[in-house]
């Protein structure tokens, strides 16, 4: 260890602190779960579970439950096509216009969202819906899918620069067709890759707002509905509660996801420390 | 290199203009030009048609203001259409959503439904296929906010004031005028307290004070306000937004949670947010007024959507919504006069017509109801000119800085 | 795994291997295969609707029903640079963006360099765990449980009132605040795999050369991790610039994103035209990004 005992500490204490802002308010989501009373006073009188059984026969709540669910998993899944491809094409092949891919692959996630969001409700209204496509399932996930490439893309791009070409090639020279490479030796490495792009693309689909607003139409997925229940303060406990069970919920595939990468990548791919030394020596 | 990268430009190029001429070809508008129809794709021909027909739409999607929709289970059960409704926070709101194709019907205010009638998004009415129609108020009936061309444009829903409401434990009880959001002394006693509408159309409530203060501005309808009026109510408005502590979206909730907390504890507010805060427990201490100098308020319509993929669920809804039992649930539960008064008969408090003035004409004279502000005033043979809905709307932002 | 044997004619190819084939001796073709399908959707959907949007910008609308007139004007472009109320509007929301990203950068240094070179393996992976969660967390829910912490009967309220001091949640600070809280996970990240990347050895020399901890800090963790620092800046910093919906429910000041969001439905090409800015400062933002290395780091 090179850091002197002080600076441990201190950045042990800028840990726990940093940690602490980040899930105090959490807390107050779940506290306020249990909050008997409609309107969200402090310091809360009285605790009670009845919304917990409110919010389980709210249909619509339901509803909005499943119709995000769905598109989450059906904007990931463009997103994994998507970004894997388009990493495969800028990490292997030099052309014309590579870097331009990673600039337009970023854009629908730095471009604000209320921008993405106009645009894509005129494409909707005007392009899509003459040829029949309406808001619905279909256009949420067109909308959730473009800005989700990216986290896909960023993992499968860092992965695939840390493998070279070479083991393709020899799996080609040994008689392998492309499905049989991809399957058998590219898919291997970039398995927790992909793995950890499609948990950041579901849990930023499944969360989105900003721009669902605009391409669901009458639709209502669940940050939608929590939107709409804003307007319903009778209601406004079982948003609470509806929250406290995605929190608890999500801590599964979270840590699964985390247990299989091994530790070894969840964001980009990080490799062990120190092993970079060379490539870190080699910059300028 | 250079060559690929001109011709990368180049080709750049052509897309953005390929695509520009495209966006200008496309979208070309809704045709509405053709004379508005009170005939819609699928709707029945009588009543027993449409009862039929609706039975196998089953659905129907409403943009409506918060509260409005009221005796859903009932309506549901008895036509097979399920309601979906969507809450509206402004006029604009609500009229964007319509022109989304995705709802069938809107309740609008004035200052929507006289837009939506010219541009043709919603169709006229054929009181025929309407039983309960026959029952609504003829004080309401054909009025410049639901019809055009003499043709009805929907059913009215019911009327309100929008209140001055304050908790009485900050602001003195008798309070009985607008001055304590206007006055300068006022503003700097309540800075950061006070609750003010989000919308353009609040200019209008400047406008209103101004016609009691400053009565040689010639203020006489607070919409249709010419430029050195709307100028004046500019003014006073900037003046205000300093001390304004939230400019509340058309969603209710966060008035209420506002109001309970002690954020806010004077300003505008709909009957709906008073009843929630009287009925709480414990009841939050509010009062709310119609101030003497009068104030702007709302005569609601049912409208449907000209090319509603339901018709004949919101001919239903429609008719439902003016059945006397509706009438008394909305006035209610929102907190408004009922326009069918055999609503008056089944509320829960026996008084309610009387508390809400719903026949008592005079009490609505000083009450004016939200409308859109037109470059004619309203009176195309006058030749004066005012100040059109786009200036309200810039200079809305503008006020809010 | 196929045994190489020696044949005198080779098996015949299925379609399969025909189209494998194909491609290894046709890279380009290969190239444009993989690359048909998200480039088709990214430029042609994505980038084709954005020139949409852009280009009306340019068109009038009557100014009674706000229904778009198809005749271009720059009359929005004018209305957005004469009228100062625009400009400030635009400013304050730079200078939000910017404020927040300091904030995420001092918030989020301590958790991901104890994370990267401090924490064990598994302390690591817990924590990686629990910096994830709360991404989970509906972005909506967090700023309500905001607005009530916030609020003048709220827990920091709560806290202050025996100090006799009192805190205007609803204001811009409250607004920082919660901007700082919410994207804090993604400066996190990223600075936690730029910290990672940076070997062992170099900060041994730096302390064999007699550098002290701030020393090293500043001459070579913080440099060798600016890429990974400008990475996540991208997210604080656009992820602020164009929100409308925490803004409308923490303050009554105007943003950029609450703008175009109230003046969309009735003066749509003065929004479009107002959704230049962001544009146009966010493309530039990504530009020196790129410049500084940061889409490696990402």
């Amino acid at each position: 260890m090179v850091e002197s005992r002080l600076t441990r500490l201190l950045l042990r204490g800028g840990a726990v602190a940093t940690l602490a802002f980040i899930y105090a308010p959490l807390l107050v989501i779940a506290l306020y779960a249990f909050n008997q009373n409609v309107t969200q006073a402090w310091p809360i009188e009285n605790y009670s579970t009845k919304w917990f059984s409110v919010a389980y026969h709210n249909e619509d709540a339901r509803d909005a439950f499943r119709l995000s669910l769905t598109a989450a998993l059906g904007a990931t899944a463009v997103a994994l096509v998507l970004g894997t491809l388009a990493s495969m094409a800028v990490s292997r092949y030099r052309f014309f216009g590579r870097e331009v891919i990673t600039f337009a692959v970023v854009l629908p996630i730095a471009l604000p969202g209320i921008v993405t969001g106009l645009a894509l409700q005129a494409t909707i209204l005007d392009v899509l819906g003459p040829l029949g496509v309406s808001f619905g399932l279909a256009t949420i996930i067109i909308g959730h899918a473009t800005f989700c490439v990216v986290v896909v893309y960023n993992n499968v791009i860092a992965r695939m620069r840390r493998t070279t070409g070479s083991l393709d090639e020899a799996s080609a020279d040994l008689g392998a067709d492309s499905w049989q490479t991809f399957r058998y030796v590219m898919f291997p490495q970039l398995r927790t890759a992909l793995l950890a792009g499609g948990l950041l693309a579901f849990a930023l689909s499944f969360d989105e707002v900003v721009v669902t607003i605009f391409t669901a139409g009458a639709q209502q997925t669940l940050p939608i509905w929590i939107f709409a229940t804003l307007a319903r303060p009778a209601q406004l406990p079982i948003v609470n509660v509806v929250a406290l069970f995605v929190i608890v919920v999500s801590i599964i595939p979270v840590y699964i996801a985390a247990r299989l990468a091994g530790g070894a990548g969840l964001t980009s791919d990080r490799p062990a420390k120190g092993a970079v030394a060379v490539e870190v020596e080699a910059q300028p | 290199m250079r060559r690929k990268r001109i011709a990368a430009w180049v080709a750049l190029g052509l897309l953005v203009a390929a695509l520009s001429v495209v966006a200008a070809g496309c979208g070309g508008g809704d045709d509405d030009g053709d004379g508005a129809s009170a005939a819609i794709e699928g709707l029945g021909a009588d009543l027993d048609e449409i009862k039929a027909n609706a039975r196998n739409e089953g659905e129907v999607n409403l943009v409506q203001w918060s509260g409005y929709a009221q005796l859903v289970d009932e309506f549901e059960a008895a036509t097979g259409c399920t309601v979906n409704t969507k809450d509206g926070g402004s006029s604009d709101d609500m009229i964007s959503l319509i022109q989304t194709g995705e709802y069938d019907g809107v309740s609008a205010s004035g200052n929507a439904s006289v837009r939506m009638m010219s541009t043709g998004d919603v169709a006229p009415i054929d009181p025929d296929l309407i039983p309960n129609y026959a029952d609504v108020q003829e004080g309401i009936k054909d009025q410049d906010y639901n019809s055009l061309d003499g043709q009805p444009y929907g059913v009215p829903h019911g009327r309100g004031p929008n209140y001055l409401m304050f908790r009485t434990d900050d602001v003195p009880e008798d309070t009985d005028s607008w001055n304590v959001i206007w006055d300068d002394d006022q503003l700097a006693k309540y800075k950061g307290k006070i609750s003010i509408y989000d919308d353009s159309i609040f200019i209008a409530d400047a406008a209103l004070w101004l016609k009691a203060t400053q009565p040689d501005l010639g203020i006489d309808n607070p919409y249709q306000l010419t430029q050195e009026q709307f100028d004046a109510a500019v003014e006073l408005l900037k003046k205000q937004a300093p001390n304004v502590g939230e400019y509340w979206p058309g969603t209710p909730a966060t008035q209420i949670a506002a109001y309970t907390n002690g954020d806010s504890v004077v300003g505008t507010t709909w009957p709906y947010q008073y009843l929630q805060l009287t009925n709480a427990s414990p009841p939050v201490p509010v009062k709310a007024i119609k101030p003497k100098e009068g104030t702007t308020g709302w005569s609601d319509t049912w409208m449907i959507y000209s090319k509603a993929a339901h018709p004949n669920c919101m001919y239903l809804w429609m008719d439902h919504m003016i059945s006397p039992e509706a009438q008394a649930a909305v006035a209610e539960g929102f907190g408004e006069a009922p326009v069918n008064l055999k609503a008056c008969d089944l509320t829960e408090n026996p008084n309610h017509c009387d508390d809400f003035h719903a026949s008592d004409e005079s009490w609505w004279d000083d009450v004016y109801y939200w409308t859109t502000p037109t470059a004619d005033c309203g009176d195309p043979d006058s030749g004066d000119t005012c100040v059109t809905q786009e200036d309200w709307k810039t200079a809305w932002t503008e006020i809010r800085g | 795994m196929t045994s190489v044997q020696h044949s005198e004619t080779p098996p015949r190819a299925s379609p399969g291997r025909r189209l494998s084939t194909f491609f290894f001796r046709h890279p380009r073709t290969r190239l444009g295969v993989l690359l048909a399908l998200p480039v088709a959707w990214l430029v042609v959907v994505y980038f084709g609707s954005l020139v949409v949007l852009l280009v009306s910008a340019f068109w009038d609308t009557d100014p009674f029903t706000a229904e778009i007139i198809r005749t271009p004007t720059l009359e929005n472009f004018q209305t957005i640079i004469e009228r100062p109320v625009y400009r400030d509007v635009a400013w304050r929301t730079i200078q939000m963006a910017l404020l927040v990203t300091l904030a995420d950068i001092v918030l989020a240094f301590p958790i991901a360099y104890y994370m990267a070179r401090i924490a064990s393996p598994r302390t690591r992976s817990l924590l990686v765990v629990a910096i994830l969660m709360p991404l989970w967390a509906s972005y909506l829910v967090k700023v309500i449980a905001w607005r009530s912490i916030l609020s003048d009967g709220g827990i920091i309220n709560w806290a202050l009132e025996p100090l006799g001091l009192s805190f205007d949640g609803y204001s811009t600070v409250g607004l920082w605040l919660v901007f700082t809280y919410l994207w804090l996970p993604f400066m996190i990240l990223p600075v936690y795999a730029g910290l990672e990347r940076i070997p062992e050895s170099l900060l041994e020399a730096s302390t064999d050369l007699g550098a002290r901890s701030l020393t090293t800090f500043t001459r070579v963790i913080f440099p060798l991790a600016f890429p990974a620092v400008v990475a996540g800046s991208i997210f604080t910093f656009s992820l602020t610039l164009g929100d409308y919906i925490a803004p409308g429910l923490i303050t009554s000041e105007q943003f950029i994103g609450t703008v175009i969001y109230n003046i969309r439905g009735q003066a749509l090409p003065t929004a479009a035209a107002f959704a230049m800015v962001p544009i146009v400062v966010i493309v530039l933002y990504l530009l020196v990004a790129r410049k500084l290395r940061a889409f490696e780091s990402l």
